[in-house]
């Protein structure tokens, strides 16, 4: 016996959309621990910029939006929207492939 | 603990990024084997959740910040199989829509961030599961110590990849130290969100919770019947 996940999934979502929404904002801004051992140590001498740096929604800022808690947050929003569809779809392909994969039968 | 651009060679990026995609595949071929599209929406809510709390970056020492990996979370929750592709798709969607993490580095990030949490630390989860006691408190315990490892290990791969190809002059003993050395400060904040997580998934839905099925009494009374 399966239990539905529907609402378990809603609240869940709605959760993460409150988080990337309004709690992104005070988040820290300081360096994360790589950033900073690149840093510290030099291993970062050859970095390159992004090559997608120029995106709507690089650095986790919506462009287009002057408020800096609201463009993090709208990014946010969209991130999670975005990630739930990518990685569930995914999901859901790769068992509709692996069930339409020819399976050895004992005949 | 996202590599950019620049700082690992072409040449380990290259193979890296090959490994990454093998993975994948292999990951894909076996979540599509079981019958798991049921798990596909919590699937999804897993990667969302991690995309929106790696946002939340919090402070562990002077001008330091960390944040969530999630592959433990991922791997607890939905098995290391499906939690492997959460948090990859999660590299990718940051990768690509947010400019985190470098393209070229992709394959690198997924190895330390997606691979070794999922796969080496689910497996300390595995291990320390059998030694504890089998109930909830010995399901939150293995959680907190796999999630304190997988951001210690993730650290580590990164200083092999970089000892492989780095492309900074300091010594790799040294690289290790700094790298190990920070990431026990994160790994404990990444305990404290993964194992406050899993234990809300607990108590509201333990027949979510991958890591604790053997404890679900609707698994023992299917094993009684079969």
């Amino acid at each position: 016996m399966i239990r539905r996940t529907g609402g378990f999934v809603l609240v869940g979502v709605l959760v993460a959309l409150v988080l990337a929404f309004g709690v992104s904002r005070f988040a820290s801004s300081e360096p994360d621990g790589l950033e900073k051992v690149a840093a510290e140590h030099a291993l970062d001498a050859g970095e390159q910029s992004h090559a997608l740096a120029d995106g709507p929604l690089a650095d986790y800022s919506a462009r287009g939006v002057d408020d800096p808690d609201l463009s993090t947050g709208l990014a946010g929003v969209i991130g999670v929207l975005v990630t739930f569809a990518f990685t569930g779809g995914l999901v859901l392909v790769a068992v509709r492939v692996g069930q339409r994969e020819p399976t050895i039968e004992a005949s | 603990m996202h590599i950019p651009d620049g700082l690992v060679d072409a040449p380990v990026s290259i193979a890296a990024g090959a490994i990454a995609v093998g993975g994948v595949a292999v990951a894909l071929r076996q979540a599509g084997k079981d019958d798991l599209a049921s798990r596909a929406p919590m699937t999804g809510l897993v990667a969302a959740f991690i995309f929106a709390v790696q946002m939340l970056n919090f402070p562990v020492a002077s001008g330091t910040s960390g944040h969530l990996l999630g592959g433990v979370l991922a791997a607890v929750l939905v098995g290391p199989w499906l939690g492997s592709l959460a948090v990859t798709t999660v590299l990718v969607v940051q990768c690509l829509l947010f400019a985190d993490g470098g393209v070229s580095a992709l394959g690198l990030n997924i190895i330390n961030m997606a691979f070794v949490p999922a796969f080496v630390a689910y497996g300390l989860f595995v291990v320390a599961r059998r030694l504890l006691p089998a109930s909830r408190t010995g399901v939150l315990a293995a959680t907190a110590v796999a999630a304190l490892v997988s951001v210690v290990s993730a650290s580590v791969a990164f200083t092999i990849e970089f000892a492989l190809g780095g492309n900074g002059a300091a010594p790799v003993t040294t690289v290790a130290v700094a790298m190990v050395g920070t990431h026990v400060l994160i790994g404990v904040g990444e305990a404290i969100i993964t194992t406050f997580t899993v234990g809300a998934v607990f108590a509201s839905r333990p027949d979510l919770v991958h890591g604790a099925k053997d404890l679900e009494p609707t698994t023992l009374v299917e094993a009684v019947a079969a």
